[in-house]
């Protein structure tokens, strides 16, 4: 955790993101992150990875306190990225903040922040050996906003 | 003895009973509310909250007495409980608030007072001791606790002889144990056979010859008089009323147990008796004397009933946690219970009225030799009980329609053999869990074994079959391996568990069931799903991913036209109108007209994949097309350059209407099954339902298309058309059900769309057809399809009113609500990333200050 006051950069605006709904922002590099928009225009960012096998989570359902991963159905909290009970493991949160309409990631974040973990993969890459083991419960460093 | 003033802002819970119900109580409270309560838990034994059930175990010297301990000390501490251990609750003062404790061992005469804001009754049951003639000499015991276990094994290294009065299941557990340790053992049992409240007498005596194999000795049908006295003053002999005598020197009362009220009536709170006994509570689990004062398990009678079974004592337990938290959303209900007992490694399992009897029907397999016995008892085409002997693991099926009181004629024949033998896959056939290795699989659906499920009851003190499939998801898909499961939980935890509530709620979202909602849905007019959660008072601001497709569903069918699609409330794929891989790529499935395609079309599939990497190609089950690995961003361009209308593989909704070649080109075909296919396909294309829908088409009764297990199964026959409905081919392989047969393509669409729109207006979210039809009995379909022939019309014109003008998403986009926005990323321009990393980046982080997207 530190200290450092976040380089917000703006990102989209609230509104480009559906209500209970997802937006991927690519990176420069690593995977992706998934914005979630839920009611009183409240914008969370995770890592666009489920901690179990590296699912999607931009393509779940949005409730108000998690969304559930597309592929096996955990239930990801936002406020910190957890799994919810009795499943195991954590998804890396980002910074967000929203001013003015406008979503704000850290700049720093977006550029270095777990960066070193993978996407899942599948089809005949996965079976020529490329591929890249995934594995279950990984937790990575949790970084919450200062 | 330490004595902590509690800070002014908490409140004070008392405990009173160190056992499995209070303390679990205890637990569900410190999940919800840990901060609220400084706590203080009285036990009368010396020793930390154990599973009880186990004892038997320790007896026969399988497990140790620290292997079986729930919570240990340092729980207490961690969790800043005062633990009395060895002290006993004489006196609760109701006016000031306090109960009074005395140290169990007398003589030493210590006393603690502890204040309670909220006590809690948990002092479990006493056992019963029979009145007669020197039943407290030395040597004459009781079966309930540690220190009853522990007299008894140390007896079995001093004694020979040892007597077990009541050959119920507690004392046949004290039997063998002792039998085990090397005494000679004779259970006396006043009834005409073992177990007689949960075996008949067959059964009751196929336990008897097992256990005399082992060594134990009978005495069915006697009477005890007196226990007598030997030269030492220990009991040395029983004498029965016939005047026999037979030597003991060690007597084990097991004749059954009695709530344990005498604190609680001393106080003066409610208690039924002398049946069931037991504290009176509310469905909050408070005395109905005093709302302070709560009681949980053996020793609280809830709506005339007394539990002795973990399950429901584990449920009260958390209702009663959560209204100690102020919560005070649950409510208990009672627990329907069957009993599922190991006595000494035979299996037995017994629910409902299994003794039968005048206007009951018995189906009977009796295998003495292999040692299984099996009875059902039936009433009025219904199962209303079971008696399992040697083989339960379909146990909890049987149990499962006994609660639901479904209608078994189509079954009937198959009934006996149970469920597994009535098509399920997934784990090898296995039914007897004992007999598998750690290493094989249990559940197939989720690839868990029996170790990892052993392992997990053991770790995490699973108690449930809820429970066990929340940590391993173990038979949480579709329940085929419950008996497996539930068989492990009862070597590995011990004991009894199933009880399960009577109405399942939709999701932890609401207490109410899923017809409930589809009711008050269609009775209200409510459009929205909003409308739903405030006139249900949901739980949730915006319900779960399991309530909401559900409700959006119920919106959709039961208001077509009027209610709006709700596309964040849909499961990916059919937000997206492909289906998500687990790599997240997706896969496209055009629609191929009854499984008929053109080279054109192969054509441009063919370029497709070219042009797009799709790595993968392969034909499906259902005679279509699959793409495989397809990018999010390049859904909208594959489907435009293929140019085909969506095959909907992905929804809950009409897939595909299988087809052979028919009499066109088949030499033996009798109709043209590859028309009528594709008049099906398009008449009921975009229909979406409860879960997905498979039709199929067959030429002649070769059926060489599979119609017996498709939801509806179309087979030609030279005179017209047999329709078939409610098959699967999936998890557990159900041979549809003849409906009609009739003449006519025309008659063929009316009465399968008939059928489906009934299903869509009555199905459950989630319920594939066969599990629908066997909800409501065919019969109920029969009524409304075939003898009502105005409502089989209006049903068919309804589904065609629904589907009338439904958008193709592929192509109609705005129609079909679908948001082009998720194929595309946000992508912060280049001027924003990359950066540098800042070390204060205050001002700077506005510069760029425009909200900047790569589309639009």
């Amino acid at each position: 955790m530190s200290t450092r006051t976040p380089s917000w950069v703006p990102i989209c605006r609230v509104e480009d993101i559906p209500l209970l709904g997802a937006r991927r922002v690519l990176r420069e590099r690593g995977m992706p992150v998934a914005l979630f928009r839920t009611p009183g225009d409240q914008v969370h960012a995770l890592l666009d990875r489920c901690p179990h096998k590296g699912g999607p989570l931009s393509q779940g359902i949005v409730a108000a306190e998690g969304v559930a991963c597309p592929l096996h159905n955990w239930t990801i909290a936002f406020a910190d990225g957890r799994a919810k009970a009795p499943d195991e493991g954590a998804t890396p949160t980002f910074a967000c903040q929203v001013e003015a309409g406008v979503v704000m990631l850290d700049a720093e974040q977006l550029a270095q922040h777990a960066i070193d973990l993978a996407p899942p993969v599948a089809g005949p890459c996965a079976r020529a050996g490329a591929a890249v083991p995934i594995v279950a419960h990984a937790v990575a460093h949790v970084v919450t906003a200062a | 003895m330490k004595n902590d003033l509690p800070p002014l802002s908490r409140q004070r819970l008392v405990v009173v009973g160190n056992g499995m119900a209070g303390v679990r109580a205890v637990e569900e409270l410190l999940k919800i509310a840990p901060e609220l309560y400084d706590i203080t838990i009285f036990g009368a034994e010396p020793h930390p909250n154990y599973n009880r059930i186990l004892l038997s175990p320790v007896l026969a010297g399988e497990q140790t007495v620290e292997q079986i301990v729930l919570n240990p000390l340092a729980w207490y501490e961690d969790n800043g409980i005062t633990l009395h251990r060895g002290l006993k609750v004489t006196r609760i003062d109701r006016v000031k608030r306090r109960v009074i404790a005395e140290e169990c061992r007398s003589g030493r005469g210590g006393t603690v007072e502890a204040p309670y804001d909220r006590l809690l009754l948990a002092t479990g049951s006493n056992p019963f001791i029979l009145p007669v003639p020197g039943k407290d000499l030395p040597g004459v015991i009781s079966y309930r606790d540690i220190a009853d276990t522990e007299a008894m094994i140390d007896a079995a290294a001093k004694y020979r002889h040892a007597v077990v009065i009541g050959g119920g299941l507690l004392g046949l557990e004290a039997a063998n144990g002792l039998a085990k340790r090397g005494m000679a053992v004779t259970v006396v049992h006043i009834m005409p056979w073992l177990m007689e409240r949960q075996l008949d007498e067959t059964a009751g005596k196929l336990l008897q010859a097992e256990l005399e194999k082992r060594g134990i000795a009978f005495e069915i049908g006697a009477q005890t008089a007196e226990l007598l006295a030997g030269d030492s003053g220990r009991v040395a002999a029983v004498r029965f009323k016939d005047g026999r005598q037979i030597p003991a020197d060690l007597v084990v009362m097991a004749a059954g147990i009695r709530p344990n009220t005498a604190l609680a009536e001393s106080a003066g709170l409610l208690c039924a008796n002398p049946r069931p006994g037991g504290v009176v509570v509310t469905d909050t689990l408070q005395t109905v004397t005093d709302p302070r004062i709560y009681a949980v398990g053996e020793c609280a009678a809830h709506r005339g009933v007394a539990y002795g079974l973990v399950a429901p004592l584990f449920e009260q337990g958390k209702v009663c946690a959560t209204h100690l938290a102020q919560f005070g959303i649950g409510r208990y209900t009672g627990s329907q219970v069957s009993t599922k007992l190991k006595v000494t490694g035979v299996d037995l399992f017994s629910a409902g009225d299994f003794m039968g009897g005048e206007h009951h029907e018995e189906i009977v397999l009796s295998d003495p030799f292999a040692g299984v016995y099996k009875k059902l008892v039936l009433k009025d085409d219904r199962l209303v009980g079971a008696c399992l002997y040697g083989d339960t693991v379909d146990g909890s099926w049987y149990f499962k329609l006994i609660r639901e009181g479904r209608k078994v004629a189509d079954i009937r024949d198959k009934l006996m053999f149970g469920e597994s033998n009535i098509g399920d896959a997934g784990h090898e056939g296995h039914n007897k869990a004992a007999a598998m290795a750690d290493s094989d699989e249990v559940c197939g659906c989720n690839g868990v074994t029996k170790g990892t499920i052993c392992k997990a009851i053991k770790d995490k003190g699973l108690f449930t079959l809820d429970e066990v499939r929340k940590h391993t998801k173990a038979s949480a898909s579709c329940g085929s391996c419950t008996g497996l499961v539930e068989q492990l939980l009862m070597f590995t935890a011990g004991g009894d568990y199933s009880a399960q509530p009577k109405l399942k709620a939709m999701c932890g979202c609401t207490e109410h069931g899923h017809q409930a909602v589809r009711d008050a849905i269609r009775a209200e007019h409510w459009l929205t799903i909003d409308a739903v959660y405030r006139g249900m008072n949901w739980r949730t601001p915006n319900g779960c991913a399991s309530c909401r497709p559900a409700i959006n569903y119920y919106l959709l069918s039961t208001w077509p036209k009027e209610a709006q699609d709700d596309p964040q409330s849909r499961f990916i794929n059919e937000r997206s109108h492909a289906n998500i891989q687990k790599d997240g790529t997706y896969s496209v499935i055009p629609r191929m007209w009854g499984g008929e395609t053109t080279a054109d079309e192969l054509r441009r599939i063919a370029d497709a994949v070219d042009k797009y990497r799709i790595p993968t190609v392969k034909v499906t089950g259902g005679q279509r097309i699959d793409l495989l690995g397809v990018k999010k961003e390049d859904l909208p361009k594959v489907w435009k350059d293929i140019g085909m209308p969506s095959g909907h593989a992905y929804a809950k909704a009409l897939r595909t209407v299988k087809t052979c070649v028919g009499s066109e080109w088949c030499r033996f075909g009798t109709q043209d099954s590859t028309q009528m296919g594709k008049d099906l396909e398009r008449a009921l294309w975009r229909m979406y339902a409860p879960h997905k829908v498979k039709l199929a088409v067959s030429g002649c009764p070769r059926n060489c298309a599979e119609a017996g297990i498709k939801d509806v199964g179309v087979i030609g026959v030279d005179s017209g058309w047999e329709i078939h409905v409610a098959g699967n081919g999936g998890i557990k392989t159900e041979v549809a059900q003849f409906l009609v047969k009739v003449k006519s393509a025309a008659e063929v669409l009316e009465y399968s769309g008939a059928f489906l729109q009934l299903y869509r207006e009555e199905g459950w979210y989630l319920e594939r057809t066969v599990h629908y039809v066997n909800r409501v009995g065919l019969d109920h379909v029969k009524k409304r399809i075939l003898d009502d022939a105005e409502g089989r019309r209006a049903l068919w014109e309804r589904l065609q009113f629904s589907l009338d003008g439904e958008p193709d998403p592929w192509f109609e986009f705005e129609k079909a609500r679908v948001d082009l926005r998720q194929f595309e990323p946000v992508q912060p321009l280049r001027a924003v990333v990359p950066i540098v990393p800042v070390a204060s980046g205050e001002g700077s982080a506005h510069l760029n200050g425009t909200a900047t997207r790569e589309t639009a």
